[in-house]
Order: C-alpha cells, then sequence, then structure tokens
C-alpha cells in the first residue's frame, strides 16, 4: 500500500457536516487502540456534527454513531476529504 | 446436572449497552449481595433462581475494548481470564453493532463460553435494523438472544440458552478469527514459545490468546513477560517486521482484521435501512438546542439551579421529620435508662452524632434523584461536553464538574458522584479537590464567624468563602495534576448515547443504592466516631476540681430562692462544665496538640473545635458554644456566642480560622467515602494529609501577612 501524508488533515479541520474518510492514525499503541476500539479504523467514515461553545471537544458521526473528540486528540486522526 | 451448583455468569458489555437496565429486568432488581473488592467502583453481583438452579450474575464495569489500557478494561480481562464465570454474557447494543462486536472479538479470541444478548432490540427495529439471529448465532458459535429490557422480552430464551449451555457444554465452541497468512505465522511462532515457556500453566487457547496480546503490544501482558527476555526479543521482532512488510504499525493490521471481521459477519446477518442524507432523529433535534452554541451552557446552569432549588428547599420538609424523630427517640430514651454513664452515651453520643448525620438523607436522596435522572437520560454526558474545554484548563474531565457542584451540597454524595468519570487519575484527582468544595455542613462556621468579626459585611464575607473554595479546589487540582504522574495518555473520547426516556424503577433503584449505601455509613463511622468523641470529652470523671463545686452548689441550692439564685448556680455549673473540658481528655489532647496551632495564634479552645470538627464540621459550632459556656442549643445566629467569640480573637486570626475551617481534613462520613471510592485507606489518608498541609499552610500564610502589613 502506498501512502503519502501529504495529502491527508487531521480531523479538526473538518468541517460541520462535510463527511471524511479516515486514513492513518498516530500516536502510541494506547492512543491508537483506545481510538480504534471505538470505531476510528481506516477507511471509515467520520463527520462534524457539532462544535462545543469554545470549539473544543467536538462531536463526531461515525459507525452509526456519535462520539466527542477533544481537538489535541483529533490531531492523531488523518482524514482525506472528497 | 448438579442442580445444586451455583452457575455464574460474567455480564460484559459496552459502556451505554442498557446492561443495568437489562441487570435489574433479569433479577426483578434484587437487592445487591455479594460486593467484589476493585479498583474503583464495587463488582456486584446479583442473584436469580430459576427452577432448582442457583444463578449468580456478576457485573463487570463496561468497557470498550478488553485491551487492559484502563483499570476497567483490566479487571473484566481478568475476571474473564480467571474462569471464575461459567459463561460469558456479551450484551449489545442492537442498533450499533459493529463497534459493540469489536469488544465481542476479543472475547471470542479468550474462547469461554459465551451468549450473546442483543440489548435494545426495540430501539433497533424502530431504527428498521433487521438482524437474523441464527445466522449470527451460527457464526459466532454461541447463542444469540434479542432482548428489550423495558418489556423483558427475551428474558426466558436468555434462561433456556444459560440452562442448555451448562448442561451440555461442548454444543457451543467459540468461532476462531483468522488473521492474514503473515499474522498467522507470526501468531503461531510466539504461541510456539509460550507454550514451550508456559507447559503446565497454559492451555492451547490461553496460548493463542497471549500470542495475540503480545503481537498487538499490550503492555499490562508485556510487562507480566518481562522474565522471558527471549520471548520479548522475540514479540519485538515480529512486531518490526510485520508493520515493516506491511507498512503499518501492527496493533492497526489487528484491529483492521477484527473490524474485517465483524464486517463480513454483519453484511450477511444484518440489512438496515439507509437512512436519507441529512435525516435529523430525535436526539439530533434535542441535541440542537441543548448543545447550542449559546444557549448550551444557559440551559445546563438552569438544570443546575433547579436541582439545588430542589434539593435543598423540597429537602426541607423531609429533614425536620428527621430531626423530629431524633429528638422524639432522644426524648422517649432519656427517662428509660438510668442517669449515669451509658445514659450520656445513648444520649449525647451516640444518638446526637448519628441524629446529627442522618439529617442529610433527604438531601443525597433527592440530589442523587437528579443523578439518576441525568445520566439515565444521557443529559449527563452532554453536560461533561459543554464544560470540558473549561474544566481541561485545570487538568480535569468534563464530567468532574457534577461532582463538584454536588460538593457544595454535602461532599459524601459528590465524593459518590464522581464514579462516571472513566479515567482513574482524573476520578482521583476529583476526589481529591472536592473536599475543599465549601459544603452545607461548613456555612454554619463562616455565619458564626462573619457575624462576629465582620458583622456589616457577613453576607459578602461568606460569598468570598464560597468563591475561595472554587478557587483553591481548581488550584489544588493543578496541582495534584503535577503530582501525579500522567501514566494513561488515554484521549478524552466519549460516546454520545441517545436520549432515552429512564424508566422509574432504574430512578429507584440508583436513589435506593445510594440511601442504603448513606446509612451503611453512617452505622459503621459515624457511630463510631461519635463514640470516640463522647468518651474523650466525657473523661476522665476523677477531676481535681480547682474549686469545690458539688460543695458551693449543694450550699446555694440550701439558699432561699431568688432571681440572683438562679443566676449564679448556672452560673457555677458552666464554670464546672467548661473546667472539666479543659481537664478531659480531649482538653488535654487539644493542650498537647494546641503548639501546631501556635504559629496559626489558636488557642487550645479553638482546638478543641477543630478536633471535634473531624466528626463533622458542623460540631465546631456546637464545640463553641460548650467552650465558651453557652448552652448547646446556641446557634449561629446566637447573639451572646458571637460577642464572647468576637472578645476571644482578632478579626486577622479569625480569617485564618475561617480559612482553616474550610480547608482542613474531610469530615469522617467523607473520608470513609473516599476509603471505598478511591480505593483504600492509603487516599484516605492522603486525602486528610493534603488537606492539612494546605490550610495550615495557608493560615500561616494569612497571619504572617497579617503581621506585616498591620
Amino acid at each position: 500500500m502506498k501512502k503519502n501524508s501529504d495529502n491527508f488533515v487531521t480531523l479538526r479541520h473538518l468541517s460541520t457536516g462535510e463527511i471524511a474518510t479516515i486514513r492513518q492514525l498516530k500516536g502510541d499503541v494506547v492512543t491508537k487502540q483506545r481510538l480504534m476500539a471505538l470505531g476510528i479504523i481506516r477507511g471509515q467514515k467520520i463527520s462534524l456534527d457539532i462544535q462545543a461553545p469554545l470549539g473544543d471537544p467536538r462531536i463526531y458521526s461515525i459507525m452509526g454513531y456519535r462520539l466527542s473528540i477533544r481537538n489535541e486528540d483529533a490531531d492523531n486522526i488523518l482524514i482525506s476529504q472528497q | 446436572m448438579d442442580t445444586q451448583k451455583k452457575i455464574t455468569l460474567g455480564l460484559v458489555g459496552n459502556p451505554n449497552c442498557g446492561k443495568t437496565t437489562l441487570l435489574n429486568k433479569l433479577t426483578n432488581s434484587k437487592a445487591n449481595v455479594g460486593n467484589y473488592p476493585r479498583v474503583t467502583v464495587a463488582i456486584q453481583s446479583r442473584h436469580l433462581r430459576y427452577g432448582d438452579q442457583e444463578i449468580e450474575l456478576v457485573d463487570l464495569p463496561g468497557i470498550y475494548s478488553l485491551t487492559a489500557q484502563t483499570p476497567e478494561e483490566g479487571i473484566g480481562r481478568n475476571y474473564i481470564n480467571s474462569e471464575a464465570a461459567d459463561i460469558v454474557v456479551n450484551i449489545l447494543d442492537a442498533s450499533n453493532l459493529e463497534r459493540s462486536m469489536f469488544l465481542s472479538t476479543q472475547l471470542l479470541e479468550m474462547r469461554r463460553p459465551t451468549i450473546f444478548v442483543l440489548n435494545m432490540i426495540d430501539e433497533a427495529r424502530r431504527n428498521k435494523i433487521k438482524i437474523d439471529t441464527k445466522a449470527l448465532s451460527s457464526m459466532l458459535g454461541g447463542p444469540v438472544i434479542e432482548f428489550n429490557a423495558l418489556q423483558g422480552e427475551g428474558r426466558a430464551e436468555f434462561l433456556q440458552a444459560v440452562e442448555a449451555m451448562t448442561n451440555n457444554p461442548g454444543q457451543f465452541s467459540p468461532v476462531t478469527i483468522r488473521y492474514d497468512a503473515h499474522l498467522e505465522d507470526a501468531i503461531e511462532r510466539v504461541q510456539a514459545l509460550i507454550r514451550a515457556l508456559h507447559q503446565e500453566k497454559m492451555n492451547d487457547r490461553q496460548c493463542r490468546w497471549l500470542a495475540i496480546k503480545l503481537l498487538e503490544g499490550d503492555d499490562a501482558l508485556l510487562r507480566q513477560e518481562q522474565d522471558h527476555a527471549h520471548l520479548l526479543e522475540m514479540v519485538r521482532r515480529e512486531r518490526y517486521d510485520l508493520a515493516r512488510d506491511h507498512n503499518d504499525s501492527c496493533e492497526m493490521l489487528f484491529a483492521d482484521a477484527r473490524y474485517g471481521f465483524i464486517h463480513g459477519l454483519l453484511s450477511e446477518a444484518v440489512q438496515r435501512e439507509t437512512l436519507p442524507i441529512g435525516y435529523r432523529d430525535f436526539t439530533r433535534r434535542l441535541d440542537a438546542i441543548l448543545l447550542h452554541r449559546y444557549f448550551g451552557i444557559p440551559i445546563f446552569v438552569l438544570f443546575l439551579w433547579v436541582m439545588f432549588e430542589t434539593t435543598f428547599n423540597l429537602g426541607v420538609y423531609p429533614t425536620s421529620w428527621i430531626e423530629n424523630f431524633v429528638a422524639w427517640v432522644s426524648a422517649s430514651v432519656d427517662p428509660l435508662l438510668p442517669a449515669g454513664q451509658i445514659h450520656d452515651l445513648i444520649i449525647d453520643g451516640v444518638l446526637a452524632g448519628v441524629g446529627g448525620t442522618i439529617v442529610f438523607l433527604p438531601n443525597i436522596v433527592i440530589l442523587f434523584f437528579f443523578m439518576a435522572l441525568f445520566s439515565e437520560t444521557g443529559y449527563l454526558t452532554r453536560a461533561a461536553f459543554l464544560m470540558d474545554r473549561l474544566m481541561h484548563t485545570f487538568g480535569l474531565h468534563g464530567k468532574a464538574l457534577i461532582p463538584l457542584v454536588i460538593g457544595f451540597g454535602c461532599n459524601v454524595p459528590a465524593v459518590m458522584a464522581t464514579r462516571t468519570i472513566e479515567s482513574d487519575r482524573s476520578r482521583l484527582i476529583t476526589i481529591l479537590i472536592n473536599p475543599f468544595m465549601l459544603c452545607t455542613a461548613r456555612l454554619p462556621v463562616f455565619i458564626l464567624f462573619a457575624g462576629a468579626f465582620f458583622q456589616e459585611y457577613a453576607g459578602t464575607v461568606v460569598f468570598l468563602m464560597y468563591m475561595s473554595s472554587i478557587v483553591i479546589a481548581m488550584g489544588a487540582a493543578v496541582l495534584l495534576n503535577h503530582l501525579f504522574a500522567r501514566n494513561d495518555k488515554e484521549p478524552f473520547v466519549m460516546e454520545l448515547p441517545p436520549y432515552r426516556i429512564p424508566t422509574l424503577r432504574a430512578v429507584l433503584i440508583q436513589m435506593v443504592d445510594k440511601a442504603l449505601d448513606f446509612l451503611s455509613k453512617i452505622s459503621s463511622v459515624i457511630l463510631v466516631g461519635s463514640t470516640v468523641i463522647w468518651f474523650l470529652q466525657a473523661y476522665p470523671k476523677d477531676i481535681v476540681w480547682s474549686v469545690n463545686y458539688p460543695e458551693q452548689i449543694a450550699t446555694m441550692e440550701a439558699l432561699p430562692d431568688s432571681p440572683q439564685k438562679a443566676t449564679d448556680l448556672a452560673d457555677l455549673r458552666r464554670q464546672q462544665k467548661q473546667e472539666a473540658l479543659a481537664k478531659s481528655y480531649l482538653g488535654q489532647i487539644a493542650k498537647t496538640v494546641s503548639p501546631v496551632f501556635a504559629p496559626l495564634d489558636f488557642t487550645w479552645k479553638d482546638t478543641v473545635a477543630i478536633l471535634t470538627g473531624f466528626v463533622a464540621k458542623e460540631v465546631v459550632v456546637a464545640s463553641y458554644a460548650v467552650i465558651y459556656s453557652q448552652d448547646e442549643s446556641s446557634t449561629e445566629e446566637s447573639m451572646s456566642l458571637r460577642q464572647a467569640l468576637g472578645k476571644s480573637m482578632s478579626p486577622l486570626v479569625a480569617v485564618a480560622f475561617m480559612f482553616f475551617a474550610l480547608l482542613y481534613s474531610p469530615c469522617l462520613a467523607t473520608i470513609a467515602t473516599i476509603q471505598r471510592e478511591a480505593g483504600g485507606w492509603k487516599w484516605a489518608g492522603f486525602s486528610v494529609a493534603f488537606s492539612l498541609i494546605l490550610a495550615w499552610s495557608l493560615s500561616f500564610t494569612i497571619i504572617q501577612a497579617g503581621h506585616f502589613f498591620v
């Protein structure tokens, strides 16, 4: 599999209502395992639902359910937008 | 089948999968029996009779996976691995199968007899999700039961499945998840070495499981195997090779394979209608209001206000009933007991101590009614979401907000409410800073002092104490954050379940649970504590009086009645009481300890108040009343007590004392709660020491700064 990280942005840059595909996870084993257990894996579609009053954390839709993620953690999730 | 043997079921599932509701339905909400000790929350188990069969249901904490990255996961994993449960029950959210089954793939690998329960099947049907349970069952290698915990649908099928599995354990065999060839080769090699190393202790299933976990980079298991250097070296090399060949990390390869397995399973067994784009269900519409960028926080504050108003206003009535009841018991018992030590112990020690604490019961029950409502509906996670950014500034979790706010009422239910915080570290910090929140028990102290020393600004002073308590709690959070190594780099990810209407039963069960918790605490710690304090202030009895009180009193009583006689007699009795206190063990201890408080300019009398306040902070006021020879019925409103106090210390010392009283040591009930909730006396002790040091340092600073400027 070829990888070109330059085309990917982090999840933080997703705007409300946009849909993106998860491409890669960064961070240590613990962080990755935690995110993967919640369905954040390569190839999954993810979209931004709601931002908290100060813009952090944010609620995303994934795998048919909703998840709140802090922006600092969202930076560990690389996505590509169509 | 041996019908006398008890069957143990271990219930595993994601948070929010409706496990508790299901458990309530299965056991007809029988009271909890066993309490398994654990780190954060006690693992509870309930019993159920099915025919002649005794069934024990062990409620394991809600988890998303079995990686042991969180204490909850570790507990779940160790429990299943220990084979203490005859059957593992995996509870799945039927409308959320894809994610829920990630946990199932890991359970399957542990190869224990497993029953899968599709919970909240009604919700799935409403969402037009069709599940072929027969197909699912044959693919998973275990029974799959549709369950609707609200109506009790599936209860009979579930129990039949348990019976069938018990009678015929070989009937079901969990499917083996196959990974791609490279991974399987690596697993095989690692497994072979493990088998050689652990020949006696591990069977084949445990070997394969351990091999997979090690290859996934499981910290806890890598530590467990640290004596086998060549095994760790082999794992390290295999992980490196796999990552290089696949251009991806090992844990991702395993996760991909697991979700791949789930995907294959669900594409065959589940049909779901795709929802129209932009479809907004009830939850999303409600969230648009409750999580609104501008209105979200004001709405939350409004909810909190309603909660407090109700708790403390509505609580007034049952509280006064209890007060009256305690007074009635006290009055009825009074004449029954012959005057003497037993009488005083029961009336002044036990009944006063227990009665003084039990009055908080209504407040606690009402607070927990709201807490149950917030958590059962799913609003609590929304509140945590709204406040997370602010709380994060102080190194706290968004969910820490609720316990801190409850702390203004009473620290006991507040510490219990930290159970909603998953991260152990974050939860511990929240528990430890909670006693700094100014609870209603400390309010009488501040009302008394503010009235005595800052009459014109009394209201402002009390308000400033509230503000100080928030600032100090937040400061302590920052301090503890630096103090405790940040070992869990666990990201803040929180599921937002759909809004659900809570069942009355679930809410009631939570309230009753909390009430019983509280009562059991009173019957242990408070009972012992108030008995000890009573003994300390009532003994020794052979005091060498400076004045012969009994004789003087006798002489005076012989005089003809006059208003002067009554006053003198009362004065004399007060003097005797005061001397008795000074020469009691409590007085002696206070005099021994008072050098510690000398730098703070506190006298031995203040020390007595501080010492008795360890039981409960309200006792501080009662002690001052005794010390300054007032009637014990003196309250914070009492004018003469204020005057007496006002003359005894300078306003500067009063400020120092107020801060000391705000911060020093949680009360006994809170200490007992911390011990239970934080996991041991170590943390209860830490909390006491930490708060004492903080209280002393701050009071000392105030006194020194005061001396410098004044």
